[in-house]
């Protein structure tokens, strides 16, 4: 390999490798430290786990200890408008959690969550029988118990990582889109990144936030991760009149009742859960299974039965990263100075996305971050195959 | 205009009767629902965007565009739908209080 | 050896004639139609009980029309014919189906893929209000209800439809307003040598336009459409338009049959992961596909309209092209001789077709100069000026990021009808060619899926 001509290197502070929400908002947030900051995305920002999800801004359910880095995100919810310049359809309209009468020790572990989570700061109230009901006439006889959080909500999530990549961009970062990384090494003091057009990005720190794709660079880097591609199973029914504001989702153990739903206040409904699909990252493809769409349909029934007389009009899916603990791993390298990670959400990143960008680029600003992310270090795949 | 369709030729067919938003209609054995709506009527719903009536627009059951509702909230796509004697049609969408069908 | 398992979806031309290869060669194919009855959209049959003939019915394609429903008819017993069910979605080799709201799956080894056409369409302000229908629509409601669309209607659009619905609809006594037609009658003659590949078809089309103007009808060519003007409570009310020489019309009437020839739905190829590629003649996508009909996935084949839009004539042979091509690919015999004469056949029906996207082009200049409030998706409502904004303000300069942010397209009918149009709005914003728009992405189900389906429990 010869020498890059220093016309085909670009140099920047910190080189991004991803643009999902989590690459887009570190970049935004970045720029807000003055520093600077190059993006590269293989295709267009914000197309696969960011933008195909089903766009829960959820707390409730989260691990406890996961519940500062939520909250740090949901801060940056609530500005998002003006951070960003523009509507991303957040809205604060809650988010109810129910078990069947079937699963009653679900009711219970509703409880204990609940009690345990007030005091990190997410409110939830219990709901049953008849007041049940009376606030979400929706719900279908199965249903035992709920857990509502006020402050959840949802937004659309193919509008938050554009968004925030434009908003990055405006603030000075340079965001390659079509941009195929093929090869990233550390070179002396900095990283050196080659995508397929032959260009060549250096800088001293490298984020990693690929999302299905991270274990592809981190194995580079001598860390390789158990990272499986699957796709969401996405339904959404034609517009009917806004009636339901807050997102609603099943509590079970079993994969195949955990369905969820929201309506959008065009009015159509997004119907989420019960299975995944398979994906192909290196053809950056994933396919809707037919099954997994009856499957879906058929528990979606049992959450809220009048959703039998609606029209499925499209299905979609992504490709997300899904590590065995179900936790991403994010923070630094164990093994390379200057290498940071922030990928394998395990279908549940929309959330905390913005508060992710945000520590992520309060930790490579200042070496340090107030909010706990030492769950998610890479060191536990440590000796891992 | 007391319809929007207007019959050519094959009157001479079996009437049956449907009813629309509560008033009866007639309507010939072999038509399907939305001629059945459009020759005594002169639209099928409205846009759920605020732009206005809407009449179907393709008639080969492509464009969606001429979907109403029986009495009991199933949806019918008009131009593939045949009508049967007494079915009760609306054109309002029934959803404005669907959350309380469960 | 098991006989292979070929499912044939649709019952038009092109998959009866598919359907009677595969009987000949002593296959028993299953056949899925969405229709009631068979016979596709351009041979649709009438319901029982309705006594028109098929001469009134189908005009100088009657005997056509008669041959592939006696076929249809005959075959009947041989295949396994399933009628009102939908393929809503592939995945491996299986089809899946909805038929009301109970789900099948069918596994195949060879699956062809003949599903027609539906128009292509050019949005005009107006286009959503009550009484704009498309063209194929229009024809629809003459041939199958016996209706006209309107009590005065205009027929705007251009291509050989155009012309042969307002004489339909002449001679069934419907009161034709006007017939404008976007191309000009130069490119006509300029196309003749081409047309020529089918005189019978040509010289049917020029009796057609002569008819219509010697019944007095107002025949425009070369016209720029303006507006079709109403009210959203009541509907279509008349037509706006431009001369060839720059002269403004209004037309009144109270329905406006809208067309600019026909597009393939290509959406069953697409979730079956066939291939596409640009076609700059017609300024769309189409299913990659070999002489024959092979597409780009082995065991999926592509005939008629559904393709390539070359004509019900020339959907029958490709029927026949593409059973034959299945029978080879699964080791059965297959008569050389008929393979070589299908094959010459359609390189005849190719060069028509092209002589037709040259004498009646694709409108694409319209959508440069759709005005900001004029609706583009019918569906979702939203307006050129909105997917406008989407291109300049959020940098959406591919088909489906547009749609992503604008919602163009995102509507009940998949982008069917604003697809083609949209993706020419976004060229002319973004100063691209349309090619480097790229294509909407088929997403099932390829119609509305009822929430209540329910797998047919064996």
């Amino acid at each position: 390999m010869t020498a890059p001509t220093t016309s085909r290197v670009q140099a920047s502070d910190v080189l991004i490798i991803g643009g999902g929400i989590m690459g887009c908002s570190t970049a935004l947030f970045l720029r807000q430290r003055g520093v600077s900051v190059t993006l590269l995305e293989t295709d267009l920002v914000g197309r696969q786990a960011s933008g195909t999800n089903f766009g829960n801004v959820r707390r409730q359910g989260r691990p406890l200890y996961q519940l500062p880095l939520a909250n740090r995100a949901i801060d940056i919810w609530r500005r998002m408008d003006a951070l960003l310049d523009e509507d991303v359809e957040y809205r604060q309209r809650g988010h109810i959690r129910v078990c069947y009468r079937d699963r009653p020790e679900m009711a219970e572990r509703m409880e204990t969550y609940a009690a345990e989570a007030r005091p990190a700061g997410l409110d939830l109230e219990l709901i049953s029988g008849n007041a049940l009901r009376d606030r979400f006439p929706f719900l279908g006889p199965e249903v035992l118990a709920g857990s509502y959080s006020a402050q959840d909500g949802h937004a659309n999530p193919r509008l938050v990582a554009p968004a925030f990549a434009r908003a990055a961009r405006r603030a000075g970062a340079a965001i390659q889109e079509n941009t195929r990384v093929t090869h990233a090494a550390k070179v002396g003091e900095d990283f050196e990144v080659e995508s397929q057009d032959g260009r060549v990005f250096r800088a001293p720190i490298l984020l990693v936030t690929a999302g299905a794709w991270g274990n592809q660079l981190s194995a580079q880097f001598g860390e390789p991760v158990p990272v499986t591609a699957r796709g969401p199973t996405m339904s959404v029914t034609e517009p009917v009149p806004y009636a339901i504001p807050p997102s609603v989702g099943v509590m079970t153990p079993d994969e195949v009742e955990t369905v969820y739903f929201r309506q959008v206040e065009r009015g159509n409904l997004v119907i989420g859960g019960s299975t995944r699909g398979p994906a192909h990252p290196e053809l950056y493809r994933s396919y809707v299974m037919p099954r997994n769409t009856l499957s879906q349909l058929r528990q979606i029934q049992r959450l809220a039965p009048a959703l039998r007389r609606l029209n499925i009009i499209r299905v979609w899916t992504g490709i997300e990263g899904y590590l065995p603990d179900s936790l991403p791993v994010m923070g630094p390298s164990g093994r390379v100075s200057g290498l940071h990670y922030a990928f394998g959400f395990s279908g549940s990143g929309f959330q905390i996305g913005p508060g992710v960008g945000d520590v992520m680029a309060e930790l490579i600003a200042t070496g340090a971050t107030t909010t706990p992310i030492d769950a998610y270090t890479i060191n536990r795949f440590q000796g891992d195959d | 205009m007391t319809g929007r369709f207007v019959r050519l030729a094959e009157t001479g067919r079996a009437e049956l009767t449907i009813h629309v938003d509560g008033a009866p209609i007639r309507a010939l054995a072999g038509d399907t629902l939305m001629v059945a709506l459009l020759t005594a009527g002169t639209h099928l719903r409205a846009s759920e965007f605020g732009d206005g009536r809407r009449a179907g627009f393709c008639l080969m059951g492509a464009c969606q565009d001429c979907w109403v509702w029986t009495e009991d909230g199933e949806r019918l796509r008009a131009c593939s739908t045949q009508p049967v004697d007494g079915m009760r049609i609306s054109t309002r969408q029934p959803e404005a209080t669907w959350p309380n069908l469960a | 050896m098991a006989q292979p398992r070929v499912i044939v979806v649709g019952a038009g031309p092109a998959g009866t004639r598919c359907a009677e290869t595969l009987v000949a060669a002593g296959l028993r194919p299953v056949v899925i139609d969405e229709g009631r009855r068979d016979g596709g959209q351009i041979y649709r049959r009438q319901p029982e009980g309705f006594t028109r003939p098929y001469r009134a019915l189908y005009g100088t394609e009657a005997g056509r029309a008669a041959a592939v429903h006696e076929t249809f008819d005959r075959l009947k017993e041989k295949i396994d014919y399933r009628p009102e069910t939908l393929v809503w979605n592939i995945a491996g080799d299986e089809v899946h189906t909805v038929s009301g709201t109970t789900a099948r799956s069918l596994a195949f080894d060879a699956l062809i893929l003949c599903t027609g056409a539906t128009d292509r369409l050019m949005p005009v302000k107006g286009w959503h209000l009550a009484g704009a229908y498309s063209l194929g629509g229009a024809q629809v409601a003459l041939k199958s209800q016996a209706c006209s669309i309107g009590h005065r209607v205009v027929f705007l659009g251009s291509g050989p439809l155009l012309y042969l619905v307002a004489s339909q609809y002449l001679k069934a006594g419907a009161t034709v307003a006007a017939v404008l037609d976007t191309s000009p009658f130069s490119l006509r003659v300029g196309a003749l040598p081409k047309l020529a590949a089918q005189p019978g078809v040509l010289w049917n089309g020029l009796m057609l336009a002569l008819a219509l103007k010697r019944a007095g009808v107002a025949v425009h060519t070369g016209v720029t459409p303006l507006e079709i003007e109403g009210t959203p409570e009541d509907g279509v009310t008349g037509v706006v338009f431009q001369d060839i020489r720059g002269r403004r019309h209004q037309v009144a009437c109270d329905a406006a049959a809208l067309g600019y020839h026909l597009r393939p739905e290509t959406q069953l190829a697409d979730l079956a992961r066939c291939g596409f590629a640009f076609d700059e003649r017609t300024r769309q996508w189409l299913p990659i596909r070999d002489e024959d009909g092979r597409s780009s996935v082995p065991g999926v084949y592509l005939a008629g309209d559904g393709a390539h839009i070359l004509g019900a004539r020339a959907a029958e042979d490709a029927g026949r092209l593409a059973a034959l091509a299945a029978l080879k690919d699964t080791g059965l015999p297959v008569d050389a001789g008929e393979l070589a004469r299908l094959r010459q056949g359609m390189a005849g029906y190719a060069r028509f077709a092209q002589g037709l996207a040259e004498a009646f082009p694709w409108p694409a200049e319209q959508a440069a100069r759709l005005p900001d409030d004029a609706i583009v998706c019918r569906c979702e409502a939203i307006s050129a000026g909105e997917l406008r904004r989407v291109v300049r303000d959020m940098d959406a300069r591919e088909a489906n990021r547009a749609k992503a942010f604008s919602r163009v397209g995102m509507g009940r009918c998949q982008g069917r009808y604003c697809g083609h149009a949209g993706a020419e709005v976004i060229a002319a914003a973004a100063g691209v060619p349309v090619r480097e728009v790229g294509r909407l992405r088929g997403q099932a189900p390829v119609k509305p899926l009822p929430a209540a389906i329910e797998e047919e429990t064996p």
